[in-house]
């Protein structure tokens, strides 16, 4: 059988004495499940909490906790996250709870690629490649965000105060990758912040 | 450059994370109308020099579509509302009036 591999193949780096504070890793495979429905409905709460063990997150919010968590996305979408191994179980889960009620759960742990930010300049890092505002204060612990890097959608979100996630579709990988890893060299600290 | 505030998620956005959708409050004239609804349906547009009423979408963000009202001279805009209303709200009308007393009116 076929093992998953994520589009870009395990690449990471960190930043040297003279580069930014930042680690970038290829967060291998992850599970991801969309689920759309009505976000304030108890049963779609209850699901959630069996599938990732957190509560449904408020706009733009993520809530994470022991590797798990829930992206808001939109006002009738979340993205689920939890180990590749578990979504097609946690998919099935979600669809048998939710029966009768108009929602849509799909594994969609292939279509992107996670890339796994840390260290306290990645703020620094992404509002080089974002128009988001990333000021201290602006964008705290359990923000989610979706929006461009040039041509390509993206959405990231900080689990914690030095550690963030960022996805983007599967074949815009190392494009993405290699965009944050030169946004991130040496000399590239703007110093706003 | 606009900014725009999405009153789906709450983003103030650049533009260039919305996709424009042409002039808001369009009334749609389908299979049964005359020729000359549809014509006027499908091509004629206010184009206005002034206040101007549009669809957009939050593209790359929460993909929602939403309405805003603007100025196409100035760039100004003066507010952003939920695209489900077939026209602008009161207050954001009162708000457009205050700044642009000249304005005719929606
Ligand atoms: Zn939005």
């Amino acid at each position: 059988m076929s093992e998953p591999v994520s589009a870009i193949q395990g690449r990471a780096a960190s930043g040297n004495a003279k580069g930014l504070a930042i680690g970038l890793t290829d967060a291998g495979p992850q599970g991801m499940v969309t689920l759309r429905g009505d976000l304030s409905s108890p049963a779609l709460a209850a699901a959630v909490q069996e599938a990732v063990g957190v509560s449904v997150p408020g706009t733009r919010e993520a809530n994470f906790a022991g590797g798990r968590g829930a992206v808001w996305m939109s006002p009738d979408e979340l993205l689920l996250r939890l180990p590749y191994g578990d979504a097609p179980a946690a998919t099935a889960a979600i669809g048998k709870a939710l029966d009768g009620e108009h929602h849509l759960a799909l594994d969609v742990s292939d279509a992107r690629t996670v890339i796994r930010l840390t260290g306290e300049d990645v703020p620094e890092v992404l509002a080089k490649c974002a128009p988001v505002d990333l000021a201290p204060g602006a964008f705290p612990v359990g923000s989610a965000r979706r929006t461009h890097m040039g041509q390509i959608a993206v959405a990231f979100w900080r689990i914690a105060e030095t550690e963030w996630e960022i996805v983007a579709l599967r074949s815009y990988g190392h494009h993405l990758y290699d965009w944050l890893a030169a946004s991130a060299k040496p000399g590239g600290k703007v110093g706003v912040f | 450059m606009l900014l725009l505030t999405c009153p789906h998620c709450g983003v103030s956005g650049d533009e260039t994370e919305f996709a424009p959708g042409g002039e808001a409050h369009l009334k749609r004239f389908g299979p049964g109308s005359s020729d000359g609804e549809f014509e006027t349906y499908l091509f004629y547009r206010r184009n206005p020099k002034g206040v101007h009423f549009e669809r957009w979408r939050h593209a790359f963000g929460c993909g929602k579509w939403f309405h805003a009202a603007r100025c196409t001279v100035t760039m100004e805009v003066f507010g952003t509302y939920p695209a489900d209303v077939t026209e602008p709200p009161a207050e954001l009308v009162e708000t457009i009036r205050a700044k642009r007393p000249e304005w005719e009116g929606f």
